[in-house]
């Protein structure tokens, strides 16, 4: 492997473990509070590039719609993430509100919530299957592509904006979680969930910002997903979700750090490996990396066993 | 209560069991394997289109004659969801339960051939239009085809590259895990080699279905300084890799097969793919005769230029059909007409369709027939560049 190609794999790796990282946030920070694993999550990231693919083509006018003023581009895409990042926050409440917190009122074990989680997911991907049909559909340019070459080294700017915007989203949520009292209440309902209600800590409003939180990140992640890989169907968050949960454990699940960190390791691993071996080695050399990973850390590479999460 | 609801429902099935069968006399059934939902909906659903346009037009006329009685048609659809397995199932469940005389598909190789299997060991006649991999129709006495087959499609592109785009050297990227594509990829790769000698083909890169991210493939591919790059994938995935690879700087040709030609694909890629080139079964642009006529009407009905998969779909249909009006008559019971239904497809030898003179040797269920070269225009239309016979 030359130099060029080893610095251009890097930027790959960095771009494609920027999606694991950005929806293993997700997974960890509900995790973090309630103890849950929302295998709902990967396809909230789906909805989340659907509702981006909406919004952006009714801001670009190609439903012969035609608003009253003319938008600028860069307006279109800080209103497309807005408004996109608002509704799928709104889908992630509404999951949370009919599908958990009943089974939460009534008190009943972890495991049927972990397993109502996965139906919800089923729910969402078939439901888009029956709404929207099978079709694919074409993510407009959002976001213009520009090329930018250093020597034989190639990348757009789109790879930059991920790298970037995943940086942000981690410092973001870092300081949300330890810098504010929102932070502290839900670092406290995940240590005990029992005496903080009686501190008047208002926990159903703290798991609600959870989610909002953890799903308008998916967004984030659907609609750079969607605008790295332009082609939408119904099942596009369900593989990548799964292993974007295998890095949030790996990571440690419940810490913030450990999402970022272990979406990278399997980025890079995936993107390694397919570069030195054939592909059909990829997910198995990767997926053996991250066994290893766990045998010597079984929680993960930020994780302590059930003392401070999030 | 609770068992004169049974009796009740009992009853009721009875009847439409009964209704079904009496209506069966005058009904010829055919069953379609599909793709209606999972990768490649689009060539379900083309398909669909084209036999529903077939069926109408037969039925409209007072049915298909088949010796001196007239049969409606009734074409049953049964969704694969582009999965090897379902496709199995789908295949079993028209033989036996909707006892179908013979179907149509799947298209896709990897439903195709073990579609197939299913289709020989049940003794029923199973024609797939596009489905282009040996293996589909290999040591199969029941199973048919209407298109060219990949140990000549890849001699053609392979020639192609050479002569047109004046490629010395050639990468490609497939999908290891799906037949069509891996094979022909080893097809095109022995035929390139065979005129620039070994080592000519500098990268040979793989991925897995569902991959959405091909980076680390296309910066090997990027390095090894090939002139052009082949990848026989579909519809849902060329935009992505021809995205991308543009990402990494490739600037030289990208060149397709068949699976290209599906009309979404200009949907989905816009302008990356203006200028390409594939191998496909029909061009629509500069069409005539019959050939028109079904574009004409496809058109007008479905708002969009049928792409080879529905063309190869009703001369597939059109094929079975006419081996069951050559069997003079249906006795009515099913694994006789089965039976002479498959005698009767062996004995076509010229079939003149809508994508081409195909011609049979009787000894295996594929026809011998012309590709096409076609070039992505800046409309976005495929737009005819040169023909090739065997």
């Amino acid at each position: 492997m030359t130099l060029s190609m080893f610095i251009q794999n890097i930027i790959n790796a960095l771009q494609w473990g920027s999606f694991y990282a950005l929806i293993a946030l997700g997974y960890s920070m509900v995790y973090g509070v309630l103890l849950l694993i929302n295998f709902a999550h990967g396809d909230i990231f789906m909805v989340g590039a659907y509702v981006g693919f909406f919004i952006s083509t009714f801001l670009l006018g190609a439903y012969g719609f035609q608003l009253p003023w003319q938008l600028s581009g860069g307006l279109v895409i800080f209103l497309t993430f807005l408004l996109s990042m608002a509704l799928t926050a709104g889908v992630g409440v509404t999951i949370e509100r009919v599908a958990y917190r009943p089974l939460r009122r009534k008190g009943v074990s972890r495991l049927y919530v972990v397993i109502t989680a996965l139906m919800v997911g089923l729910l969402l991907e078939n439901g888009n299957l029956a709404l929207l049909g099978a079709s694919r559909r074409n993510f407009p340019d959002l976001i213009p592509r520009v090329l930018y070459s250093v020597g034989e080294v190639n990348f757009t700017n789109i790879k930059i904006i991920v790298i970037i915007v995943t940086l942000l989203v981690f410092v973001f949520l870092q300081t949300v979680v330890l810098k504010t009292k929102w932070g502290m209440a839900m670092r406290a309902i995940s240590y005990d969930r029992m005496a903080v209600p009686l501190m008047g800590i208002p926990v159903d409003t703290i798991i609600v910002m959870t989610f909002v939180l953890g799903s308008s990140m998916a967004a984030v992640a659907g609609i750079l997903f969607a605008v790295s890989y332009p082609v939408l169907e119904p099942y596009m968050g369900a593989l990548v979700g799964w292993k974007a949960f295998i890095s949030a454990v790996v990571g440690g699940i419940g810490d913030i750090r450990g999402a970022i960190v272990g979406g990278l390791i399997l980025g890079f691993t995936e993107i390694f490996v397919a570069t030195i071996f054939p592909s059909t080695f990829r997910d198995l050399i990767s997926f053996g990396v991250l066994l290893l990973i766990l045998t010597l850390r079984p929680n993960g590479i930020f994780g302590i066993a059930r003392r401070t999460k999030v | 209560m609770k068992r004169r609801i049974l009796g009740t429902l009992m009853v009721l099935m009875l009847g439409i069991c009964l209704c079904s069968n009496g209506w069966a006399a005058d009904v010829i059934k055919i069953g379609f394997n599909i793709e209606l939902t999972g990768d490649i909906p689009k060539v379900g659903e083309a398909s669909k289109y084209a036999a529903e346009m077939l069926k109408d037009q037969i039925n409209r006329a007072g049915g298909l004659k088949v010796g001196n009685k007239s049969y409606q048609l009734n074409f049953i659809y049964e969704d694969n969801e582009a999965k090897a397995e379902s496709a199995a199932a789908a295949a079993l469940k028209l033989i036996t339960q909707n006892q179908v005389l013979g179907f149509i598909g799947p298209q896709a190789s990897k439903q195709a051939i073990p579609a197939g299997e299913v289709a020989d060991t049940n003794q029923t006649v199973m024609v797939t239009g596009w489905s282009t991999n040996p293996k589909t129709t290999l040591n199969r006495p029941w199973v048919f085809r209407a298109c060219f087959l990949d140990p000549f499609q890849g001699p053609v592109l392979a020639k192609f590259a050479t002569e047109v785009l004046k490629a010395k050297k050639a990468a490609v990227l497939y999908d290891i895990a799906s037949d069509y594509p891996k094979g022909l990829a080893e097809f095109f790769k022995e035929a390139f080699e065979k005129i620039h000698g070994k080592g000519s083909v500098v990268a040979f890169e793989t991925f897995t279905t569902k991959d959405r991210d091909f980076s680390a493939q296309l910066t090997k591919i990027v390095a090894s300084k090939a002139d052009i790059l082949f990848t026989p994938q579909y519809y849902d995935e060329v935009p992505l890799i021809v995205k991308q690879a543009h990402e990494m700087g490739w600037k030289k040709p990208v060149l397709g097969s068949d699976s290209w030609g599906s009309a979404e694909l200009m949907n989905l890629c816009g302008n990356d793919c203006k200028g390409l080139f594939f191998s496909t079964h029909y061009a629509a642009a500069g069409a005539k005769g019959a050939t028109k006529q079904f574009i004409d009407n496809y058109k007008a009905k479905y708002k969009y230029e049928p792409d080879d998969v529905s063309a190869l779909t009703w001369d597939a249909t059109r094929l079975l059909l006419q081996a069951i009006q050559n069997t003079k008559g249906l006795t009515g019971d099913l694994k006789k007409d089965r039976k002479a239904i498959r005698d009767q497809m062996a004995k076509i030898r010229e079939f003149d369709g809508i994508t081409g003179k195909m011609s049979f040797d009787g000894k295996t269920g594929d026809p011998i027939k012309c590709a096409v070269i076609v070039k992505i225009s800046q409309e976005g239309k495929f737009e005819f560049y040169k023909s090739v016979c065997p």
